[in-house]
């Protein structure tokens, strides 16, 4: 990559916080705000779905009313929910190019660096606006194997049998609130089928953008990775800055089968103005393996738990993860690990970094189901203080009910040493950049398993989170 | 020419007083020994000459080059010049000893001109190895995280590495030798002697007379609870060798046990 396009992808995810810039508003459609039954099959109309689909949604929506908000994890009552605009669409547009794209979004993404990147380093790429993909594409040769890379919305107009056989299984209505509400009112997001014994090299991109401020943007995506294939999904999401609160609930389901690999990989960048509440899972059959690498920077609070459904014998689930909660964030994030299958196994890594009054928690979910054999976990939670005023939470729930389990828990919290900064201090480093080279390898494990231009881009954002952090 | 001078240096740590009118002038060229039995004062002297934030200086004065350096912090002083190669160094975890080495290089170079755009990256691979060679060192040291994991001896040698890399003007060698077995220390101590300059002092606090001999300093010194007691030549550190610390025990008995670490 050419200096230049590295510069251009880099300003992709997001910076300190220059991504924060508005379009004006050129939706062609925008729901009322707040959320009935009518806005629902409106959007179900929109879409042209079939019946269905639109039963799905209202059975969803129903269960969303009913259920009450968490009643655990971070304060989120700040979070007006009559107060978001359900869907916002943007202008008609058919997805399979950048020309097609209107000037005012092809520019956003322009500046994001998505075009440049997807000709470099991608196999495919999706961009969402608001509430509707406005570009999907994947390079001809693997559409010639057979890998489809849709939005959701073609997902259901092309393969409706494969759909729908995977629909909302993964993740059903009842699982909690906001899955209920995505399932009603979900709009953009990827459909995504590897055949069996297809290995795609280079990741599959999406890229979310809010525009709108009271913006609520609900991608729905599912992923099916056939026996043997394998596949690397990446999704990246910045928004304008606003002084009110957007909204952001994406349910991901995944379906890993026999010797198949998944990895999806998260760098969230929102700015501190979105609630971002996801349901990621993944079920995973005969020696399959799911891998999860999530990076959370921005966002005003997240509660993501992404989780691994071990079905199959042999399968193997994996969360590798980091949280930066800066002044006014909070951060809950963890993950869950769910035993059904003797031979199984699974492995948390999680790294969070507090400061200002930023709060960060670790909240996972080890569950071993009973009368199983041979299942091996481990957790390992590390969370780094950078000043007095940050703090950190861990929350471990272990639940066991079979007797031949080799299960490993640690966590650790620990505050920038003073002899650490001492000795790079010794060496001619300042405050500021000791305590960045110290985050930097803090977070290392996580980054190198990134592919290299997004392990630059990460050590890039940790350093601009790290500007004027030291007093 | 390079000179430190430390006068009449008096340090706290919390309330206990340790240093006790240290004085030593130091000028470029020169390797001074500093010996003496543990709890003097040694490692408490290289903390206060480095800054470090809980060895309170009540007393004295650290001119370098003529200006005191007690207002600067450890990073600035670090640029101006100054080096510590620590007993005990930290790991600092997921930081590769290449890439840090390649930011305080360019720390360095930024401090004195704001305009540097830093060491190249092929520049620096070049420097690095030639002095890895000198250290006879692998290069794959360079890819491992910093101190992390390292042996006693390859945590001495990552040190007496950073220092030909950081090209000091005063070094401060805390016990480099300790811990080394005797082929490490031939290497540790070839790689201090070839780095000896007229633009190097060199404080060599040490235990042991080996090191000494490698090192060949111009000066020993004796030290006891808190200051100086006796200076020489080789034939001093010599004397330790064949006698202990007995007899500066006996001489200076005021001052017995009150010293500390």
């Amino acid at each position: 990559m050419s200096d230049q396009n590295k510069q251009s992808f880099l300003n992709q995810f997001g910076a300190d916080y220059q991504y924060g810039f508005s379009d004006p508003d050129i939706a062609s459609f925008r729901a009322e705000k707040g959320l009935t039954r009518d806005i629902v099959r409106q959007i179900s109309a929109f879409k042209e779905e079939p019946e269905w689909m639109l039963n799905l949604r209202l059975k969803a929506y129903e269960h969303y009313i009913k259920r009450p908000m968490p009643g655990w994890g971070p304060d989120i009552s700040d979070l007006d929910l009559n107060n978001i605009y359900y869907y916002v669409r943007p202008p008609e547009i058919n997805q399979r190019s950048w020309d097609d794209v209107p000037d005012t979004i092809k520019n956003t993404f322009d500046k994001l660096g998505i075009p440049e990147a997807e000709q470099k380093f991608l196999a495919g790429v999706g961009a969402q606006y608001d509430s509707e993909m406005v570009y999907h594409s994947i390079q001809e040769n693997l559409e010639k194997q057979g890998v489809i890379f849709l939005s959701i919305e073609n997902g259901l107009k092309e393969y409706p049998d494969l759909f729908r056989e995977h629909f909302g299984k993964v993740v059903p209505i009842q699982d909690n609130k906001f899955s209920a509400l995505n399932t009603a009112v979900w709009s953009g997001g990827s459909f995504v089928y590897v055949p069996k014994g297809v290995k795609v090299d280079l990741p599959l991109q999406a890229y979310f953008r809010l525009n709108n401020p009271n913006l609520g943007q609900f991608e729905r995506t599912l992923i099916i990775a056939d026996e043997g294939s394998q596949v690397h999904y990446v999704e990246g999401c910045t928004a304008p800055t606003y002084t009110e609160d957007s909204f952001h609930s994406g349910v991901i389901e995944i379906i890993v089968k026999k010797n198949a690999r998944v990895r999806y990989s998260t760098i969230q960048n929102w700015s501190t103005n979105v609630y971002n509440l996801v349901t990621q899972r993944a079920a995973v059959y005969e020696n399959g393996t799911m891998e999860w690498v999530d990076a959370n920077l921005g966002s005003k609070v997240t509660m993501k738990y992404p989780s691994c459904y071990l079905y199959g014998e042999g399968a193997h689930g994996e969360m590798l993860s980091v949280a930066f909660a800066g002044p006014e964030q909070i951060q809950d994030a963890g993950s869950k690990m769910i035993h059904f299958a003797s031979n199984t196994s699974s492995k948390i890594t999680s790294k969070s970094i507090s400061r200002g009054n930023g709060r960060s928690s670790y909240r996972g979910l080890v569950r071993v189901a009973s009368g199983l054999e041979k299942i091996n976990s481990n957790v390992v939670c590390d969370a780094l203080l950078l000043d007095p005023e940050s703090a950190s939470d861990t929350y471990p729930t272990i639940d066991i009910r079979s007797d031949d389990v080799n299960i490993g828990h640690e966590a650790s919290v620990s505050r920038i040493g003073e002899e650490q900064l001492f000795y790079l201090n010794s060496r001619g480093l300042t405050d500021e950049e000791a305590t960045t080279m110290i985050v930097s390898g803090f977070i290392e494990p996580l980054v190198k398993e990134l592919p290299m231009e997004y392990a630059i881009e990460m050590n890039r954002l940790i350093q601009l989170q790290m500007i004027g952090s030291v007093g | 020419m390079t000179k430190i001078e430390i006068k009449d240096l008096h340090v706290n740590v919390g309330d206990k007083e340790i240093l006790k009118g240290f004085n030593l002038t130091v000028n470029g060229g020169e390797v001074h020994a500093l010996m003496g039995p543990n709890g003097t004062g040694k490692s408490t002297l290289a903390y206060a000459l480095m800054g470090h934030p809980r060895y309170n200086i009540v007393k004295g004065d650290i001119l370098l080059d003529g200006e005191s350096i007690l207002d600067m912090s450890v990073d600035e002083r670090s640029r101006n010049g100054m080096f510590l190669a620590f007993q005990y160094p930290v790991a600092i975890p997921g930081v590769t000893l290449a890439n840090f080495l390649r930011v305080a290089l360019n720390a360095k170079a930024k401090a004195h001109n704001p305009d540097d755009k830093g060491i190249s990256l092929v520049n620096f691979r070049r420097l690095l190895r030639s002095k890895m060679d000198m250290l006879k060192m692998d290069y794959a040291f360079g890819a491992r995280y910093l101190n992390d994991g390292f042996s006693g001896g390859e945590k001495k040698r990552a040190e007496v590495l950073q220092m030909a890399m950081l090209e000091p003007r005063i070094a401060i060698l805390d016990e480099t030798d300790s811990g080394l077995d005797i082929d490490a220390l031939r290497i540790v101590a070839d790689g201090v002697h070839a780095l000896k300059s007229s633009e190097l002092g060199v404080i060599l606090i040490t235990h042991y007379q080996r090191m000494l001999e490698y090192m060949n300093p111009d000066f020993v010194h004796i030290m006891y609870a808190g200051s100086i007691v006796e200076s020489g030549g080789a034939e001093l550190a010599l004397k330790l060798e064949a006698q202990g610390y007995d007899w500066i025990r006996e001489k200076y008995p005021d001052t017995r046990n009150s010293g500390q670490a």
